[in-house]
């Protein structure tokens, strides 16, 4: 069946074709149509879910980590503000080793305040032991929710489908809702080993000393290895299910390419159009859009950035007191490599200015005049 | 010779609580009132630590630790997780007075609106133990801790949690003290049955942060009771005020601030005071306690 | 039912180890006897068999010991020594006052 739908919808739909068994969210825009459907759908029976209308987004992920530990299927969805709130129950997700799975609006941090999209909120939580992956159009928001299951469940993982603020959170496109049995052939019930079950008594997360805090962070760290594998199985699993291929990354016009755009996101679905017009042009340039962020793809990125000449990642973030997040893990990933192109990293978008094809055209065309890159960071028309 | 309280043991010896710890005998007579169908979710405090270090546990019921806010919370998700699995056991958190009165106070009022189905306890040790003894807005008035120091005591007033509750209506809140252990069990047990949030309040004097020979824990609790500072009672639906012990003959607080070392620096205008202060807070119950 | 163990466990192959922090063992091997400056002892000359001090024991360190005299079952409060931390509270609380304190010399 397919409808038309923003992708806040599309991540409703995603969570009651999983069958989310607790919901448990806090409003904050640009996000509260997820929740709007989702409570319709729970009030009508169309989703059979306990929704605990919590009192703030801290409570949100802690209530979803205590039904999750109970072996049931949690889902919430957030942004910038709420998502920050929630960061210490993040790392307890992670550390419980709960599948939560939360749909994260890409919306920029206050002071001062603004509800367009940027990057910061979800990349501040990279290091919190969730997987995290980053949407270019709803269809895909809709897909990887159910993606987001099967990956997070079989590793006992939290994962996060993150998507742009109103770019796509607010914007319409025909979606194609796949049948509710399909989806429930490809994702079955969620089956925890370790349960909070009083026929079977354990103390979960207790006090651990030094003698083996350390071996417990190595299993969380060998999971979202395994993770990197369990995303290219489950994404050619979904495809002979459903037809629609994803993996953790996307080429567009790589095979011949002597130059590389590399995006996420909205920015890389725009840059497509960008590079169609240059290869028009006759510029042998590709795109590299990362789809998966958290495992970071190193390996797959190191094949496809050692062939070309130069390298432009589009960050539409800032680690300040770095530079560009996804640029600083693309350097990371190829700094050990013979033959690393140089990579320039441009900041654009923050706050969520509009980043237009033009716009693309011009970053490219400006970086190729330069050899190496003067500095980390290349401002994209910043006004003063 | 007749047990009064249940005779099984659920909790198993080998805990670090220290020597005369009021929150492990309150946990010893809760487990017993509530059976082994139980699950704990605790957030940091006291017993985080009592319980043991990993891969070990002395209550020998399922207990999930949590961040220090979230006990309410954790709690309801908990609880709504056994509801889809149709699992009737009884979720209890297990707070002390840091996470109930100030960090995780929204949390509890939360629960509480929403009048989610979990027994939420609050061992009450006055202050904030786990970390060495800093204030609480539990600490009481004058009283010493490290962050109240003896220049500069407590100056503000024991919150009044069960005020706070009560404005909620939620189904049963219960005062309860660790002398009294039958009466802590019956209500324990009668909290268990009901649906909707219940709260029980748990006096549990603490050797080490309030400075005391741990061989009065249970004195203490008892003078706390018989001084009318700690009166034991229930409240169902936030409105029907009831006690459940009545002192015929009050014992002036004299003798219960005596005892402990974080009352040392009391001088006999500030146990005046402090004596006025329980008699007005004990007339203000009475005219809530329904006749 | 906890496993229980001679000492702390400390995991040193993968596979054994769970996921998580995901406890499985009993605090049983941490005989916290070995706490003690003080030991209660129980005069059963003096004792009436009231269980005050095995109500009112913290640590649950107070055993009931069961025997049969002449057919009919008999109870008496006996302090498990390995676990008994000697905080005193059954010597407080003792209406006969039955038990003696006496200074530990292990």
């Amino acid at each position: 069946m397919r409808k038309v739908l923003m992708g806040n919808h599309a991540l409703s739909y995603g969570a009651k074709l999983s069958r989310a068994e607790v919901i448990s969210a806090y409003p904050i825009t640009p996000q509260t149509e997820v929740v709007e459907l989702l409570s319709q759908m729970c009030a009508s029976g169309e989703l059979k879910a306990k929704f605990i209308k919590v009192e703030s987004e801290h409570s949100a992920m802690a209530s979803l980590i205590g039904a999750s530990a109970t072996g049931v299927r949690t889902f919430t969805a957030t942004s910038s503000q709420g998502l920050a709130l929630m960061h210490e129950m993040l790392h307890w997700a992670a550390g419980a080793r709960t599948p939560v799975v939360m749909g994260n609006i890409n919306r920029a941090f206050a002071p001062p305040w603004s509800v367009w999209t940027e990057q910061n909120d979800s990349l501040s939580q990279r290091d919190t032991g969730w997987m995290q992956l980053y949407a270019q159009n709803n269809q895909e928001v809709l897909d990887s929710v159910i993606q987001a299951y099967k990956v997070a469940e079989s590793l006992d993982l939290p994962a996060m489908v993150v998507l742009a603020a109103f770019v796509l959170s607010h914007t319409s496109e025909t979606v194609d809702i796949p049948a509710q049995e399909k989806v429930d052939e490809f994702l079955p019930p969620y089956k925890r080993e370790y349960k909070i079950d009083p026929d079977e008594p354990h103390a979960f997360g207790g006090l651990t000393k030094p003698d083996n805090y350390f071996e417990l962070r190595y299993k969380i760290q060998k999971a979202m290895e395994k993770a990197v594998s369990k995303w290219e199985e489950v994404g050619e699993e979904f495809e002979a299910f459903f037809g629609r291929k994803y993996g953790l990354v996307e080429t567009y016009k790589v095979s011949d390419a002597k130059d590389l755009i590399v995006s996420s996101a909205t920015i890389a679905s725009t840059a497509r159009n960008a590079v169609d017009s240059l290869r028009e042009k006759g510029k042998k340039v590709g795109l590299l859009r990362i789809r998966v962020f958290r495992p970071f793809p190193a390996e797959m990125i190191r094949r496809i950035l050692s062939s070309v000449d130069k390298v432009i990642v589009i960050d539409r973030n800032i680690g300040f007191g770095s530079s560009g997040i996804f640029c600083q893990e693309v350097k990371a990933a190829m700094y050990n490599e013979k033959n690393t192109p140089p990579i320039f990293g441009v900041i654009a978008g923050l706050g969520g200015r509009d980043v237009t094809s033009k716009n693309i055209i011009e970053i490219y065309e400006d970086a190729i005049k330069m050899e190496e890159p003067e500095s980390d960071i290349i401002w994209k028309d910043l006004k003063i | 010779m007749k047990l009064k309280i249940p005779e099984q043991e659920i909790m198993s010896c080998g805990n670090v609580a220290c020597q005369g710890c009021g929150a492990t005998l309150a946990m010893r007579y809760a487990l017993k009132a509530l059976g082994k169908n139980t699950v704990l979710t605790i957030p940091a405090c006291c017993w985080t630590v009592i319980d043991g270090p990993f891969p070990h546990s002395t209550v020998n019921v399922p207990l999930f630790h949590t961040a220090f806010s979230t006990a309410a919370a954790t709690a309801s998700g908990i609880k709504a997780g056994f509801e889809i699995l149709g699992k009737d056991t009884n979720v209890v958190a297990w707070t002390g007075d840091g996470a109930t009165y100030d960090i995780g106070l929204g949390t509890v009022s939360g629960a509480a609106e929403r009048n989610d189905d979990i027994l939420y306890v609050c061992y009450d040790n006055e202050a904030y133990m786990n970390t060495g003894n800093q204030r609480s807005s539990s600490t009481p008035l004058k009283a010493w801790t490290t962050t109240t120091p003896v220049e500069n005591p407590k100056e503000s007033h024991k919150k009044d949690i069960i005020s706070i509750m009560a404005a909620h209506r939620i189904p049963y809140i219960a005062t309860a003290s660790i002398a009294y252990p039958e009466d802590m069990i019956e209500k324990f047990k009668k909290a268990k049955d009901i649906k909707g949030m219940r709260f029980i309040l748990v006096f549990c004097p603490c050797p080490t942060g309030w400075k005391y020979a741990p061989q009065l824990t249970v004195k203490l609790a008892r003078l706390a009771v018989q001084s009318n500072l700690f009166p034991l009672l229930e409240i169902e639906n936030g409105t029907k005020w009831k006690l459940t012990k009545k002192i015929a003959h009050p014992k002036p607080i004299a003798e219960y601030l005596k005892l402990q070392g974080r009352f040392k620096h009391l001088n006999k205008k500030d146990i005046a005071e402090i004596q006025q202060i329980v008699e007005a807070d004990w007339n203000l119950l009475l005219k809530k306690i329904e006749k | 039912m906890a496993k229980k163990s001679d000492e702390k466990i400390i995991y040193k192959k993968e596979k054994e180890m769970p996921p998580s922090a995901i406890s499985f063992y009993s605090m049983d091997y941490n005989k916290t006897g070995s706490w003690r400056n003080f030991r209660p002892v129980i005069d059963y000359e003096k004792c009436t068999l009231c269980m005050i001090c095995w109500k009112f024991c913290p640590e649950a360190a107070i055993k009931l010991e069961k025997t049969k005299k002449k057919g009919k079952e008999e109870v008496k409060p006996v302090i498990d020594y390995e676990y008994c931390k000697g905080c005193g509270i059954c010597w407080e609380e003792c209406p006969t006052r039955a038990i003696d304190i006496e200074e530990e010399t292990d």
